[in-house]
């Protein structure tokens, strides 16, 4: 590709269509000339895979969250009927696309659409959304395009096969379970090894007795010499604490069968899978965001879409870009498409038309190309990393952020930083931090089992800035308790002082004891 | 270059959710079953034909995971600053909820607040409410199959089953196909047919051999390839059609006999409801028109509305004959047993004043039951039967196809009397 745009050869074109009801035809043109354009600027997508739905279609896909084959489970039932719910009653609208990180990538557009949402979207979610899949780091290291729509289907089979032989009941409460540990189901440091459906179905079985194998070898009763016994006194396991819970029991719990140990890995691959998406919501949603502007700015510049369709798009994308102010009663935090949208174009108006702030700030990207500027930030950076790197003084004032401290023992708030000169900083890395994943999930891990005695589970809660955890942790520890099968104790720390502690099941006194001691001849 | 294509996925089934959307429904039954119980005391028993919304408290169906709760410190940055500088403090409003909150926070916890509502079907309100009264799955089928069909024969068609071929229209389309098919052979075997004759009908001499021969061969090929036509073939076959048409059928009226004196509770009307309300569901199965006559009785009988009948409160004592008297009026006066079937239900706890008992008897076997097609009777009471139950004992020996009665303690025991009914009818 060219670094500079060349200038199209035939600067007016006559409108692609003037109507605004859409037809297969015009989607497809504009398809080929947003792509065409899309190409000039760099993107590099995968195939788009457009598919026309209607809107019963578009609630059956929110409530799989967009996977377009799952596994069946209640809780996709509650989510289907409260969408079902809401939009029936008016309170909200349907998104007008949902998108999937798949290669040839998938694109929903809603029937109901006009022609000018639909050129919208298919800027929005075939061209930005689909290059932010295919050139992000986290979704290159992470995940698996090519394979995902196989897996699913894998695991749909998997789970139905395991209901018919165990019944539906006992599936769903593992699922429950797993379902309550999924943000604890993901490698966050290692890459995980790619998924492939046709091989995990021949790898499953031997996979099965080989899992197996490694619990009883954990677990087993024999006798040991007393050697032995002197070192596993002095172990501890696991020797590491381990921050992804799913993997541990998968592979230690002592009584799961073989098919149970499965499915918890089920939910485990399908976590990974859309842990690049919640550490990328701003860039991703912001990325989307900024290219259906540009494109569709493009469009119109170079006279294929007229002045009717242009107050249309615009109109729709200043409601998507809307940040109400934090004392409005639609005030929901902020709005991950008005930040990075807000972000990426700044960077590019920085480039392009640079400030004095700007040379003083960002003296890598003031005045240098646009396109490399924004496609580099857009390849290297997640959430937390691109705000820290790329929020401007310029944003800042434009959003006017601000920061508030909330100490639980003081009476008041504090207004720590607000965008002026002295509070820049701080305010651009308190943002930063919000959308850190490890300081807005507890961090939890696994420390200790009791290997020789009780079999009981140990979990270490680090608490960030003292917070503590909410009220639905001993709900959790239940469903950990169910799938690890021996007690499970969960202490909660800030710094080195132990702030709570959680034990399930909850013994009442010390008479319990006596059946420990049992156990430990089990 | 392409590299998009576009679907059209809008004909692929839309209810993809179904079954996730069972699985839910299956989970929170206790709850739904509440909802329904108390939809169907506050319904109309003739208004039974549209489903229900249903609401669960949001906590019971969270589904739990660890996140941070409430408490400690942190910073939170919040768009649209006013009038704030550094180093403003601000007084936390009462309760800790406040606009500063953290911004993730205050969505999730304004919204668990609300109960979680979402709406069921016709058909899974009934099925939720027929669960409650352990109605075998034949019935419940029945009873939700608001039309009865009678197939008419509507002209024929080129699909279909085996068992529908229409064996002469099959064979005239054989027939005729066999004829078109082969026309042009036909002609050119008569010509050759007669071209042979005419060369045999020469002189011996005469015939040109290698001609004949030739003739005869031609011959034989024309009748082996006619002959090769199929006799029937896929495309002959013609099939039966038939058509649905509703059953037209008549009018029938449903008389609700209930004793509410003072010693009848809401409780036994709430069931004495649901069969009422059974009885009814059951007769619009199978009539076009009914009309529901409610009479209450206590020492006196009254006509009344839906309303009135089962929740006004009465006290006193009980004359069920007084009931009875009025419905006999009733059926003399505007259902004549010609034009009309009629039905009853009564619903009593058996409490009668004692010499009245046999009055009862008389009235039924004499005037009643020979105008209607049925009488039920329902006791719903824990106690040991009185007077009236041993007098109707007497009305079942004489009338057992036309009269039914039973006991009730609770709801499931419903079904059982009903099933009497049933089974009359379908035989």
């Amino acid at each position: 590709m060219s670094k500079t745009i060349q200038p199209p050869k035939d600067p007016r074109h006559e409108p692609i269509t003037t109507s605004s009801e859409w037809t297969f035809a015009h989607i497809q043109e504009f398809d080929r000339v947003i792509g065409n354009i899309a190409r000039e600027y760099r993107l590099d997508t995968y195939p788009n895979q457009i598919e026309i739905i209607s809107s019963e279609q578009m609630m059956d896909a929110y409530s799989s969250v967009g996977m377009p084959v799952g596994y069946h489970h209640w809780s996709f039932g509650k989510q289907f009927l409260q969408t079902q719910g809401n939009y029936e009653r008016g309170f909200m609208g349907l998104a007008y696309e949902i998108v999937i990180n798949s290669n040839p990538c998938i694109a929903y557009l809603m029937e109901e659409n006009t022609m000018a949402m639909q050129a919208l979207v298919i800027a929005h979610a075939c061209y930005g959304h689909n290059s932010f899949f295919k050139n992000n780091y986290l979704f290159k290291t992470w995940t698996d395009a090519t394979a995902i729509i196989d897996y699913l289907v894998f695991a749909k089979d998997y789970v139905a096969k395991c209901e018919n032989r165990y019944g539906v009941e006992t599936v769903e409460k593992i699922l429950d379970s797993c379902h309550a540990l999924q943000n604890y189901g993901v490698d966050r440091y290692k890459r995980p090894s790619p998924i492939s459906a046709a091989e995990e179905r021949a790898r499953q079985e031997e996979r099965e007795s080989y899992m197996q194998q490694q619990v009883n070898l954990l677990w087993r009763t024999i006798p040991i010499t007393k050697e032995e016994s002197e070192q596993q006194k002095t172990r501890r396991f696991p020797q590491e604490p381990q921050e992804n819970i799913l993997y541990f029991i998968e592979k230690n719990a002592p009584l799961l069968e073989p098919w149970q140990r499965e499915l918890i890995r089920i939910v485990r691959k399908i976590a990974q899978y859309f842990y690049p998406q919640r550490q990328t919501q701003v860039m991703n949603e912001g990325w989307a965001s900024f290219w259906h502007y540009t494109l569709m700015n493009t469009l119109y510049d170079r006279g294929y879409v007229n002045e009717g369709f242009m107050f249309e798009f615009l109109s729709s994308h200043a409601a998507v870009v809307y940040q109400p102010p934090y004392d409005s009663k639609y005030y929901s935090g902020i709005n991950p498409y008005t930040l990075g949208f807000n972000i990426f174009s700044d960077l590019r108006r920085m480039c392009e038309k640079p400030t004095g702030e700007d040379y003083e700030w960002f003296p890598d990207i003031a005045g240098k190309d646009w396109l490399d500027t924004l496609h580099f930030a857009m390849e290297n950076f997640k959430d937390e990393s691109f705000i820290q790197q790329y929020l401007s003084p310029k944003v800042m004032r434009d959003m006017k952020l601000f920061c508030v401290y909330d100490d639980e023992e003081s009476p008041e708030y504090e207004i720590k930083a607000i965008h002026d000169d002295p509070g820049y900083r701080q305010v651009r890395s308190a943002l930063a931090d919000q959308y850190n994943l490890s300081t807005r999930e507890p961090n939890i891990q696994v420390v200790n089992v009791d290997l020789r005695g009780d079999r009981s589970l140990t979990l270490k809660h680090t608490r960030h800035n003292n917070i503590p955890l909410n009220k639905e942790c001993n709900e959790v520890l239940k469903h950990v308790h169910r799938l690890w099968g021996f007690d499970v104790h969960l202490h909660s720390y800030d710094g080195d002082e132990l702030m709570s502690s959680y034990q399930i099941p909850e013994h009442l006194n010390a008479e319990d004891d006596s059946s420990l001691e049992n156990l430990r001849y089990v | 270059m392409m590299n998009t294509y576009v679907i059209d996925r809008r004909l692929n089934g839309k209810n993809k959710s179904a079954v996730n959307r069972k699985r839910f429904l299956e989970r929170y039954k206790k709850h739904i079953k509440r909802a329904v119980n108390e939809a169907v005391n506050s319904r109309s028993i003739t208004d039974m034909e549209h489903g229900e919304s249903i609401s669960i408290p949001a906590d019971d169906i969270r589904e739990p995971i660890f996140g941070h709760g409430q408490g400690g410190r942190r910073n939170i940055v919040n768009p649209g600053n006013k009038e704030f500088v550094s180093g403003d403090r601000i007084a936390k409003p009462p309760g800790g909820q406040g606009s500063g909150s953290g911004s993730g926070q205050a969505s999730n916890s304004g919204e668990g607040l609300d109960d979680f509502t979402f709406n069921i079907t016709q058909d899974e309100f009934l099925e939720f409410l027929f669960e409650d009264l352990e109605l075998p799955n034949l019935v419940r089928k029945e009873l939700k199959s608001m039309d009865d069909f009678v197939y008419r024969h509507a002209g024929f068609t080129n699909t279909g089953v085996p068992a529908k071929i229409n064996v002469v229209r099959s064979l005239k389309n054989a027939h005729a196909r066999r004829i078109a098919l082969s026309g042009k052979s036909r002609r050119r075997l008569k010509e050759v047919s007669k071209l042979i004759e005419a060369e045999e009908a020469k002189d011996k001499t005469l015939r040109n051999k290698n001609l004949l021969l030739d003739l005869i061969a031609e011959k034989e090929k024309l009748e082996t390839k006619i002959g090769r036509l199929p006799f029937i073939d896929d495309f002959d076959l013609r099939y039966n059609l038939s058509a649905k048409d509703p059953v037209p059928s008549n009018a029938a009226v449903m008389f609700c006999l209930m004793d509410v004196s003072g010693s009848m509770t809401q409780a036994t009307k709430d069931i004495a409801k649901r069969f009422f309300l059974l009885l009814y569901m059951f007769l619009r199965r199978n009539y076009e028109k009914i009309e529901v006559v409610f009479i209450r009785h206590h020492t006196s009988a009254k006509e009344v509305d839906e309303e009135e009948f089962f929740y006004s409160r009465e006290t006193g004592g009980t004359i069920v004959s007084s009931a009875l008297r009025m419905m006999q009026d009733i059926v003399k006066e505007r259902y004549p047993a010609n034009a009309w079937n009629i039905y009853a239900a009564q619903a009593s706890d058996g409490d009668n004043w004692n010499d009245d008992s046999p009055i009862c008897q008389r009235i039924l076997e004499k005037e009643i039951l020979p105008k209607v097609q049925y009488f039920s009777y329902i006791e719903i009471t824990p106690r040991d039967h009185q007077a009236l139950w041993h007098a109707y004992e007497n009305v079942r020996s004489s009338f057992p196809n036309h009269f039914a009665m039973e006991q009730i303690v609770d709801q499931s025991d419903i079904f059982p009397v009903f099933r009497q009914l049933f089974q009359r009818k379908v035989t």
